[in-house]
């Protein structure tokens, strides 16, 4: 497989003003385009035997015995596909976030809102053969955070996501529908034309589960393969 | 069917609480961390050393690191996990040098595929290493970079294998690939 070239248009500029974190560390120069080698379509392979059975329940995989984690309880899945709409099976998903009161479990965190003892924020699971993830977890909170001015963050989830081919790996974020600080943050406005709706997890409410979680639904496309004339169409 | 890249978004600066959570202190949820072990391949030992620098000269001391090479024999397989969290932003890697791969009916020189997340970095940013020893003549993607900017994909020698400085902006800013 070949990827297509990558469409920076759908992409934040390497530097967005009013993200103020990227004047200096994005690069000034545009990318080089190269051909996708095979240094760029094959990547590292991760069987389902590196999974913990709780490493999928956020809730669950920090708390003492017995315990859960403070929150809403919240399902999170979706599919994994590439450009070209087919699955992307078998692949390593990786989430972090804040908790429900919008701290972050990490050394350099200062926010006010406590810590949960009963949670980390940190998760990963595999995608299965129809491309498919889940996860448990607490809806995280929005939070303040220092970019010169009154700055918050809407609740969101962060996604890392591998792909077959080390060109497609991706780091996103999810937000959760009806936030109206989405609208309002440098970093999801980053992303031109309103593009950041295309990060925005509706409520699934088929997938809801009475008396217990409300699910939310956030799919993830990667770069695709470079469309040959021998290629099928499904 | 056609449909769009989902739009990246900054791993801000909490990163390693998602991707190496034994590393940001908090232990017990995964065995280890993915990507943190030695390495094990086929090829000759090379360490190799550097940081991540801003407009500003600063060392960005909160990015995660990754690196996907070749083995001695030129065959990719070698993945590994860095961060720059340390008191200076130094990362350390210990692999083995990749050896020459087949591409498109030629040779690529020796590389070494970095890829680079942290507050601030809107897109996660690719880029290359190389080793100035090496035939770079055939090389398609050094044929893609202007011959003035090549250098900054070039590992410098030191004492103890080499090393290689990534300028996030300035004048010697590192070449990014768009692959």
């Amino acid at each position: 497989m070949t990827l297509r070239p990558r469409d920076m248009s759908g992409h934040p500029p390497a530097i967005a003003p009013a993200y103020r974190s990227s004047r200096l560390r994005g690069p000034t120069q545009a990318p080089i385009a190269i051909p996708a080698t095979p240094t760029e379509t094959t990547g590292p392979v991760f069987g389902h035997g590196v999974l913990g059975p709780l490493d999928g329940d956020l809730i669950r995989n920090f708390a003492a015995p017995g315990q859960m984690a403070i929150g809403q309880r919240t399902i999170v899945h979706g599919r994994v596909t590439d450009e070209a709409g087919r699955a992307v099976p078998n692949t390593l998903v990786e989430v972090w976030q804040a908790n429900a009161g919008g701290r972050y479990r990490h050394a350099k965190e200062g926010y006010l809102a406590p810590l949960d003892p009963n949670f980390g924020g940190c998760g990963r699971v595999m995608t299965d053969d129809q491309g498919r993830y889940r996860f448990e977890t607490v809806k995280p909170g929005a939070y303040p955070w220092p970019n010169g001015g009154n700055d918050w963050r809407p609740a969101h989830i962060h996604f890392s996501v591998f792909g077959s081919g080390f060109g497609q790996r991706l780091i996103t974020q999810m937000y959760f529908e009806g936030d109206p600080l989405v609208a309002r943050c440098p970093i999801a406005q980053s992303i031109p034309a309103g593009g950041a709706e295309r990060l925005v997890a509706p409520l699934d409410w088929e997938e809801t589960v009475p008396m217990d979680a409300r699910a939310y639904r956030f799919d993830i496309i990667l770069r695709g393969p470079l469309a040959t004339p021998f290629e099928a169409t499904p | 069917m056609t449909q769009r890249e989902s739009p990246s978004q900054t791993a801000g600066p909490y990163v390693h609480i998602g991707l190496m959570p034994n590393h940001a202190g908090l232990p017990g949820l995964y065995d280890g961390d993915l990507g943190a072990g030695p390495i094990m391949a086929e090829g000759q030992p090379v360490t190799l050393r550097g940081r991540i620098l801003d407009g500003e000269g600063a060392s960005v001391t909160d990015a995660v690191l990754e690196v996907w090479q070749a083995d001695g024999t030129g065959t990719p397989g070698i993945w590994a996990r860095r961060s720059t969290d340390g008191p200076d932003g130094d990362w350390v890697l210990d692999t083995v040098r990749p050896g020459p791969m087949r591409f498109d009916g030629g040779w690529m020189a020796p590389h070494i595929a970095l890829w680079i997340v942290a507050r601030g970095i809107n897109l996660g940013l690719q880029t290359r290493i190389y080793f100035p020893e090496d035939d770079h003549s055939a090389d398609a993607v050094l044929a893609q970079v202007p011959p003035g900017r090549r250098r900054t994909l070039m590992a410098v020698p030191d004492a103890d294998g080499y090393r290689f400085d990534i300028h996030l902006q300035g004048p010697d800013e590192t070449v990014f690939l768009n692959i």
